[in-house]
């Protein structure tokens, strides 16, 4: 039977992207499906009916949500090119930076959105504070870390992609939060996805995406 | 060689005692270590340096964290007793997404109904109603989450039943009365040994949860 794989998702969204890396490491063909957040399917709506977003893999017309639990799926579906290890211990570890990860572009969103949105100097500065002390503490736990060492692209490194977005807001707001002297790590893999081709098929053309969230919080700003 | 597994717990955590059922339904001995949570030991820091909290599973001087991952390693480690995840990639993504969905909504809102009164504590109350009905919804008529058989996202969620009795105090509401199947599952569950050994008695929760508001003033 024909395999038939489809992504609900959308193209600025730092989740899908993790998911096409995914899928395309594993060189699964499947067929995207733009979804309008402002006028969700009826599909996704069916697919996702506990969180109604994306990105929402259906595989055989059986969905799947959260793009972790999805790029989990997607290894133990299709076995070759492993993107987790196989050793429980280095799989919990895995597991373990993913979520930190995650946990911490959610916690530094605040700060983002308060520099956004702030029309004083010094609360705009507190913003960007608070968004690089959460910067800080990935970039001193991912410092010290070997997952970046190496050639391959593996589950931690998939999930760190969505840092690129932290790029395309400092360009959006004219402020560097993520500078090179501060955070090398950081910087320096951000510049490996950038350079990665499997990555570059699947992240966003960077212009699109910072007039995208530029119109965005043009929007988050004037609703202030 | 044998294994050597300790685990540093807080007996009134909803994530420790994953953890505990965990290792009882595995059949595996371990040492338990309860942490001071005002005082941690120099030990949790070193073993979970990024978080500093338990429960914190050592698995021959190496350490595990966070209770859904700590779940998985101990199932995959010791596989060949009582499974807690299918062996198919859909039902063991469904597993993990309602463990992820418990772990976004249940500790936060729960928290909330202790903390706080009047209109946050309605919303908190309303909400968690709201989470509790979707999962009774995922659980239909199935005797587990996992099926005919216990599972994780049993582990996951059985451990905030001890609280019940506490949110529903402190937010003067019955959790059965819009819940009954749901109830009935944690029922179930507490059949099984691995479950009433691991999860402290409601009313010592609700005692302690009397003394922290006073601690923390609130009334």
């Amino acid at each position: 039977m024909a395999e038939e794989v489809k992504l609900f998702g959308k193209w600025a969204s730092p989740f899908c992207c993790r998911i096409e890396v995914a899928l395309k490491l594993k060189g699964v063909e499947y067929e995207y499906i733009e979804e309008d957040m402002l006028n969700k399917s009826p599909a996704l709506l069916n697919y996702n009916p506990v969180h109604k977003k994306i990105p929402v893999l259906v595989h055989n017309g059986k969905p799947i949500a959260e793009s972790l639990v999805i790029m989990e799926y997607i290894d133990e579906t299709w076995k070759h090119n492993p993107i987790l290890p196989i050793d429980p211990f280095e799989k919990a570890m895995a597991r373990f930076w993913a979520k930190f990860i995650d946990d911490k572009f959610w916690a530094l969103w605040p700060g983002v959105k308060k520099a956004i949105t702030s029309s004083g100097e010094k609360e705009r500065e507190e913003g960007i504070e608070e968004a690089q002390l959460h910067l800080n503490a990935l970039e001193t736990q991912l410092k010290e870390k070997k997952f970046f060492g190496g050639e391959k692209l593996g589950f931690v490194e998939i999930s760190a992609s969505l840092l690129i977005w932290i790029v395309v807001f400092q360009e959006v707001m004219g402020v560097e939060i993520l500078t090179q002297e501060k955070f090398p790590a950081l910087h320096k893999l951000t510049q490996k996805f950038v350079d990665d081709d499997v990555f570059k098929q699947c992240v966003p053309p960077w212009e699109p995406l910072v007039a995208y969230f530029k119109a965005q919080w043009g929007t988050l700003a004037a609703s202030k | 060689m044998a294994d050597e597994i300790m685990l540093l717990d807080w007996w009134s955590s909803m994530f420790g005692m994953r953890v505990r059922i965990a290792l009882v339904e595995k059949g595996l001995k371990y040492e338990s270590r309860e942490e001071d949570l005002n005082n941690k030991s120099p030990l949790l820091l070193e073993m979970n340096p990024v978080h500093r909290k338990i429960p914190v599973l050592i698995h021959n001087g190496k350490p595990i964290c966070e209770s859904p991952i700590i779940v998985e390693y101990i199932d995959e480690v010791w596989k060949d007793k009582s499974p807690l995840l299918s062996t198919d990639p859909y039902q063991r993504a469904q597993a993990r997404f309602w463990a992820d969905y418990i772990d976004n909504k249940i500790f936060q809102l729960g928290g909330k109904i202790w903390t706080s009164k009047g209109e946050d504590q309605e919303a908190a109350k309303k909400e968690l109603m709201e989470c509790l009905k979707i999962l009774e919804g995922e659980l239909g008529e199935k005797p587990f989450f996992g099926g005919e058989n216990f599972g994780f996202v049993d582990v996951s969620l059985v451990t905030f039943s001890c609280w019940f009795y506490t949110y529903e105090s402190f937010g003067n509401f019955s959790i059965e009365a819009e819940c009954p199947k749901l109830i009935a599952w944690t029922k179930r569950c507490l059949q099984k040994s691995s479950v009433s050994s691991s999860l402290p008695d409601s009313l010592k929760i609700h005692d302690f949860v009397l003394q922290l508001r006073k601690k923390f003033g609130i009334e």
